[in-house]
């Protein structure tokens, strides 16, 4: 009897460990939301908490963003701390990328549409308001042993595209450039390529799926050039100065390092946006969460 | 493991119980039927997902086939999912899994079949066993560690080796799924050989025949369906493999025309471009996804048939 009780109970047992799949996930999303708490404890304490406090008991409502999924850990790290401030307002971010964004927002399928590039002429001819809320700089790593410094705009483009395959051709030693860059689809691929002007030109020797691999590799080969958010460069690779100019967060801020992009938060322009949006609009853009993007890896302009 | 729970029950029931035999006798065979249930469900759990998943790719694979045209999706020769006017050929992926798996088991196939036969029948049994624990290792490391080490020392080996650019190919993902593909073609070999009747060796000694040729000509035809199958099983370990592979090939839809090139298998196209698809370059890799699929279960079929050639 007793034996066929531990029978019983090691099939329930077992049946435990098939839904324990589904609650890992549960575990992950508890412990991002737990971080982001603290996130939005910090930007709290920092400015304003009586603030943020008095307002929290008003708002209520949704949010919805739409657009660039390069945005996604800025956003997404603004909307978790923002809701963390309002806990009755959803927040949602549907990453579509750019175009979408901007057309979602102009059909009013959303409130604020996010776009990974300024505004066109004819974008905001069709009544469509653009702003900054943060700037996003992409470092052009090499190896460390390598003795090239200083590239231009141009002779990147012209390497990535193959024109200039030997680094001899560009004051460097006399190998081949080995090109290392991500998987389409990336949000940093799209944004480097649109920058230099290579769409679907580049000429990749590896296509890797996340910046850590992009830094290790070119960490490992002599002849490698990559690129990466700026955010993630470290001393394992060498950081090229472009057209002389050093990346940093101050040289993204005032425009002179070249390879950058803005994040746009788009709207419509003279038409009032939901209170609970335009709380969350003028939240994103005050100078409180400037911890907080940069944390997500992009550089606050407030 | 279902069978020997019933022959427990089986056994118990059957126990002398003094006090209400009737009353603990009906318990009994509830409880029988219950814990049956359980397994029963546990059971279909299994084919639940089986089926769930081969209707899913299939359903999802196939839109997008049909709107890039089947002949245009197996044997087109360019892949470029994001440009402006998209690409969606995956005849490189399917030649590359093919050319990879082939050249794994060209490497993989005489090192597991000699470190069986010599496993089974030469080893002197402290050998034996430190073969087989680490052999279990092998197949125990993580497949992300396997792509580590070969990132950080068969790419810049390779590099160095053959003097070019760059490490990152195919031949590095050959080595790679060699060696992961070692544990499966030797413990099945193992058990092919050792499943080989004493009698027909002792009767090959007998005869005169040398232990070696005893080995290679009476053991291992005797295995031979075995053997085969421990080849097949090596085969759909190396195509289904997805994340060693892609830390070392280079992941560039190349076709693999050498192997010092830069290539993409099937595996590694869908996973390196799912997590930011959209539209048909999502759909396009669903029909990858499927295409593998279809691989994967040619493979199984082609096992099943050898192993039961092998129980005839």
């Amino acid at each position: 009897m007793k034996r066929s009780i531990a029978i019983v109970a090691a099939a329930v047992l077992a049946m435990g460990a098939l839904t324990a799949c589904g609650s890992s996930a549960q575990e992950t999303t508890a412990a991002a939301t737990e971080a982001a708490t603290t996130a939005a404890e910090a930007a709290e304490t920092e400015e304003a908490a009586t603030e943020a406090e008095a307002a929290a008991e008003e708002l209520s409502g949704a949010v919805a963003t739409d657009g660039s999924t390069s945005m996604e850990s800025v956003i997404g790290i603004l909307g978790e701390s923002f809701m963390q401030l309002h806990p009755d307002v959803t927040f949602t971010y549907n990453p579509t990328g750019s175009g979408s964004g901007i057309t979602a927002v102009q059909e009013g399928r959303c409130d604020i549409g996010l776009s990974s590039r300024a505004l066109k002429d004819e974008e905001t001819e069709a009544g469509l308001k653009g702003e900054t809320v943060a700037l996003d700089g992409i470092a052009i790593i090499v190896n460390n042993e390598n003795p090239v410094t200083d590239l231009t705009l141009e002779q990147i483009a012209q390497i990535y595209t193959g024109e200039i395959t030997n680094w001899s051709e560009v004051g460097g030693n006399d190998e081949e450039i080995v090109l290392i860059g991500r998987e389409a689809g990336s949000g940093t691929r799209d944004g480097f390529e649109s920058i230099t002007g290579t769409e679907d030109l580049c000429q990749y020797r590896q296509e890797l799926t996340s910046t850590g691999d992009v830094i290790t590799t070119v960490s490992q080969n002599p002849a490698a050039i990559g690129y990466a958010s700026l955010a993630s460069v470290s001393d394992q690779t060498k950081t090229l100065t472009v057209d002389g100019v050093e990346p940093t967060e101050d040289t993204v801020r005032d425009g002179s390092y070249k390879i950058q992009r803005p994040f746009v938060l788009v709207t419509r322009d003279g038409e009032a946006l939901s209170t609970q949006a335009q709380a969350f609009y003028d939240y994103a853009m005050s100078a409180e969460v400037a911890d907080l993007i940069a944390q997500a890896g992009a550089v606050a302009i407030h | 493991m279902y069978i020997a729970q019933q022959k427990k029950i089986g056994r118990l029931s059957s126990l002398p119980i003094v006090t209400d035999k009737r009353k603990n006798m009906n318990r009994h065979k509830n409880l029988e039927s219950i814990v049956q249930l359980i397994f029963l469900i546990l059971g279909l759990v299994t084919i639940a997902s089986v089926l769930l998943i081969t209707i899913y790719l299939i359903i999802a694979g196939i839109p997008a086939i049909r709107e890039i045209g089947l002949v245009d999706f197996l044997f087109g020769d360019e892949w470029a999912s994001t440009a402006a006017e998209p690409k969606y050929g995956i005849l490189p992926f399917i030649l590359t899994s093919i050319y990879g798996t082939a050249g794994a088991m060209v490497i993989g196939v005489p090192v597991g079949f000699m470190t069986a036969v010599f496993t089974a029948k030469v080893a002197p049994p402290r050998v034996r066993m430190v073969i087989e624990e680490s052999v279990s290792l092998l197949a125990g490391i993580p497949s992300v560690v396997y792509g580590l080490v070969g990132m950080l020392i068969l790419v810049p080996g390779i590099r160095k080796m053959f003097d070019i650019p760059d490490g990152a190919s195919l031949l590095a993902a050959i080595i790679v799924l060699a060696i992961m593909t070692l544990p499966s073609i030797i413990n099945v070999s193992i058990t092919a050989l050792e499943a080989v009747p004493k009698e027909y060796e002792e009767a090959s000694l007998a005869l005169g025949a040398t232990e070696t040729e005893t080995f290679f000509r009476v053991s291992v035809p005797a295995a031979k369906s075995g053997i085969a199958a421990a080849v097949v099983l090596g085969v759909g370990r190396a195509i289904g493999e997805a994340m060693a592979v892609m830390m070392v090939s280079g992941n560039a839809p190349n076709m693999p025309d050498s192997l010092f090139q830069s290539v993409r298998f099937l595996t590694t196209a869908v996973a390196s471009e799912m997590s930011y698809s959209s539209g048909l370059q999502r759909q396009a890799l669903f029909s990858i996804a499927l295409v593998l699929f279809l691989f994967i279960m040619l493979i199984n079929a082609l096992l099943n048939f050898l192993m039961k050639h092998d129980k005839e």
